[in-house]
């Protein structure tokens, strides 16, 4: 009997773990061992050379600039993301007037406001940074924003956005919050209708407001679906590539203000003289930051859990 | 627990599983780094050379071409393929395409690469690296095979000068064709300059002067692409040739040491931190990309711009009818310069690149001397608006406005035609590291000391870098 089941179970699992192996856990290993040797990628020789390829990125004052970019993208933007995917979709939910006998209520066209908010996940990156790029143009009669800010007077608000070093990283941090709350909404208002609606009528009962209800009702029986967001945004901001590459001033400037890793491991393998070996160090560095953040994360939002 | 299988036991089984998996999973996709065959080019299936058949192109033998699909489009390689076709009996397979680099990186590591390709655009094929690796055909044979227009004469014979070495790098040996000729300098609408009464600046002080005026009317004097800073370099690297002579260009070429510290660039870069000073590059510049720029400047917010002559197609779109676009020559100093005003920055451009180890490089050769007969050249010129790199290939063409200048702005050079290999040979010194000085300078945030100690300092790191080949003009 017991052999059985074991066997059972081993049957299902072989298919998918080779499968995992193959096609995620090889790749990998490969990585590592592309890292230890100089290949420059065109052709099928290379050689071994050890940590040189380490030792370089250590050396490398961009890669630690680019890490630092990402690190501050991994900081900012699944935070703004997040607490504007939860008040949104707060608001669309429970945050409304109360009409007749339901307990909650959204606001007003919240059906509509959340196909909205999910327009900008329709659309591919490539569109989403084309657009973006004519919204920042600094031109004050064809660029979007400044041309708003010229019309309403603010002409001193007038920036070169994309072009100004102090500002071009906020710039696309702010895209990819645009482009990803959408998702979040969708995905906590299901959260939240998954909770109880008698567990916000005992709150109303004790006399909790909105802001109230939130904290200490909505909020924290949303936690898992808070955290598992808190790693998928993560990792969308670990990456920032396709965004950066489309959009900063030359290939992550200006002066290198917009750099983040993976456009170097680009830049690195595809332009800088191939130097793929240098790319798959770099390519093996992300992934210990990324399991570290990964890792982190899961372990801070481990909690117990509330059955409803 | 009993029978129960726990999780922690499950994961443990499946890691297992996963650990016996991995070896031979490693050995399935082993081919992504390490592909098959040599290195040394395959027997060339070559047929019988003959007059109309010069490299001697094996009839049925298939052959690919990977052909850049930007500014100039791909229909006018189409054309020459056509004849190819009808020549040799095959159907040439053509992909269009503006991302040849990761599309054809792994077929040239696994030695299957296609047997011609135009390797330019933003996502190219590093050109020199595949050159240094012995990838490229040498393309000596084609210079000497006779033309197709007049057998007596050499494809060497009638390229104009400066293409061949375009084509190499550090070695006789010619790795890429570049088929366009693109004049380099400062476009303008001469009609807003006949409007206004403005004349082209031929120094730094008119130019300045210019600006003032300029200004008065609501007018940036010079605009250029933030995002691409080194539209700017087309400008100011050949201007530190005219005014230093072409000594000074190749040694920056060449990374020599102190070759940034010379006056002549002073002179350059101190002109240009005074233009930035007064303010006579259009706001906003910074952040725009070459489109938006173009835009800009066909609405007539700024006077001048550096740019290419491909400019006339890519600003067709927001450029007015009465636009008469034209080219002016570099600007410089003045009497002390070591070349006079007309000195042009010009250089071959679209590399083609035919693979040493693909099925049929002969072919890829055969392709390109078809492209540049005169039924071939003439299409080009006609749809995409540019010169060829053949010389007098234009005359008796109807050309538009800003085609007639750059030509008629490179035959008034003649032999005061500058190239800095600089953008080619140095990709990223170039764009990157002095790109990221300029846009500085151009917004006042450094002065001109600092962008030349910068790109010293840039020059010396590129030189020092044993990641990167090096190229000496020969």
């Amino acid at each position: 009997m017991r052999h059985g089941k074991y066997r059972f179970i081993i049957g299902f699992l072989a298919v998918p773990v080779a499968l995992y192996a193959v096609l995620v856990i090889s790749p990998f290993i490969q990585d590592f061992q592309i890292s230890l040797t100089d290949w420059s990628g065109l052709t099928p020789e290379k050689h071994y050379i050890g940590l040189d390829n380490y030792q370089k990125i250590i050396h490398n004052n961009l890669f630690w600039k680019a890490l630092w970019h990402n690190v501050l993208m991994l900081l900012i933007v699944p935070l703004v993301t997040l607490a504007l995917g939860l008040f949104f979709a707060f608001m669309l939910n429970v945050g409304g007037r109360r009409k007749g006998s339901a307990s909650v209520a959204g606001v007003r066209g919240a059906g509509f406001y959340k196909i909205v908010y999910f327009f900008p996940q329709v659309l591919s990156v490539t569109v989403i940074a084309v657009l973006w790029e004519q919204i920042y143009n600094p031109d004050p009669d064809n660029g979007l924003l400044n041309n708003l800010l010229g019309d309403v007077g603010l002409t001193s608000l007038q920036q070169s956005w994309l072009g100004d070093p102090s500002i071009a990283l906020a710039c696309i941090m702010a895209v990819m919050v645009w482009s990803n709350v959408g998702f979040y909404v969708v995905l906590f208002s299901a959260g939240m209708a998954s909770i109880p609606g008698e567990i916000y009528e005992a709150a109303l009962l004790d006399g909790a407001g909105r802001f109230v209800t939130f904290f200490r009702v909505t909020l924290p029986l949303l936690r898992d679906t808070v955290a598992t967001g808190w790693v998928y945004m993560g990792i969308i901001a670990m990456d920032g590539f396709a965004l950066v590459q489309l959009m900063s001033v030359n290939n992550g400037g200006p002066n290198e203000s917009t750099d983040v890793v993976p456009l170097l491991l680009y830049k690195t393998a595809f332009r800088d003289n191939s130097q793929y070996g240098m790319a798959a160090a770099i390519g093996v560095a992300m992934l210990i930051v990324t399991l570290l953040f990964a890792v982190l994360t899961l372990r801070l939002s481990r909690r117990e859990r509330i059955e409803f | 627990m009993g029978s129960e299988i726990n999780r922690r036991d499950a994961i443990k089984r499946a890691v297992a599983i996963g650990v016996v998996a991995v070896p031979s999973a490693s050995l399935l996709s082993a081919c992504a780094s390490s592909g098959g065959g040599s290195d040394k080019p395959k027997s060339e299936p070559t047929g019988a050379k003959s007059a109309t058949n010069p490299l001697g192109v094996k009839k049925g033998t298939p052959l690919e071409a990977f052909i850049f699909k930007g500014g100039f489009g791909d229909a006018y390689v189409k054309a020459a393929e056509t004849v190819y076709n009808s020549e040799y009996g095959i159907k040439v397979k053509h992909t269009g395409t503006q991302g040849l680099g990761p599309k054809l990186q792994p077929r040239f590591a696994s030695n299957t690469p296609p047997d011609v390709m135009d390797n330019s655009g933003a996502d190219n094929l590093d050109t020199a690296a595949l050159a240094k690796e012995n990838k490229l055909q040498d393309l000596t044979a084609l210079l000497d095979a006779p033309t197709i227009d007049d057998p007596s004469k050499k494809v060497r014979d009638v390229l104009i000068a400066g293409t061949v070495e375009q084509g190499q790098f550090g070695t006789s040996a010619m790795y890429a064709f570049n088929y366009a000729f693109t004049v380099y300098g400062g476009w303008y609408s001469n009609k807003l300059f006949q409007d206004k009464g403005w004349e082209y600046p031929q120094t730094f002080d008119q130019a300045l002067a210019l600006g003032a005026k300029a200004k008065k009317e609501n007018i940036s004097l010079f605009t250029y692409p933030g995002k691409y800073p080194y539209y700017v370099h087309f400008d100011l690297l050949a201007q530190i040739g005219k005014v230093g002579g072409k000594d000074v260009l190749n040694a920056i070429d060449d990374l020599e040491d102190g070759a940034w510290q010379v006056d002549a660039v002073k002179q350059v870069i101190g002109y240009y931190e005074e233009v930035a000073a007064k303010k006579y590059f259009m706001p906003g510049s910074e952040g725009m990309t070459h489109i938006q720029m173009q835009t800009a400047w066909t609405k007539g917010k700024a006077a001048i711009v550096a740019d290419g002559s491909w400019v006339e197609n890519e600003a067709a779109p927001t450029m007015p009818k009465d636009f008469d676009l034209a080219v002016g020559a570099l600007v410089g100093s003045g009497a002390s310069d070591k070349l006079p005003f007309g000195t042009v920055y010009a250089a071959a451009g679209e590399p083609y690149i035919v693979a040493a180890n693909g099925k049929n490089p002969v072919g890829g050769m055969e392709l390109l001397r078809i492209m540049i007969s005169k039924k071939e050249t003439d299409n080009f010129t006609n749809t995409t608006k540019s010169l060829t790199c053949i010389t007098g290939a234009s005359e008796g063409l109807t050309l538009t406005p800003g085609l007639a200048s750059a030509s008629k702005a490179l035959t008034a050079a003649s032999a005061n035609v500058l190239n800095s290999r600089l953008q080619d040979w140095y990709v990223k010194l170039n764009q990157e590291t002095l790109g990221n000085l300029t846009l500085q300078l151009l917004t006042g945030k450094i002065d001109a000391k600092k962008w030349i100690e910068g790109a010293q300092k840039a020059a010396d790191a590129t030189k020092n870098d044993s990641s990167v080949p090096k190229f000496k003009h020969v």
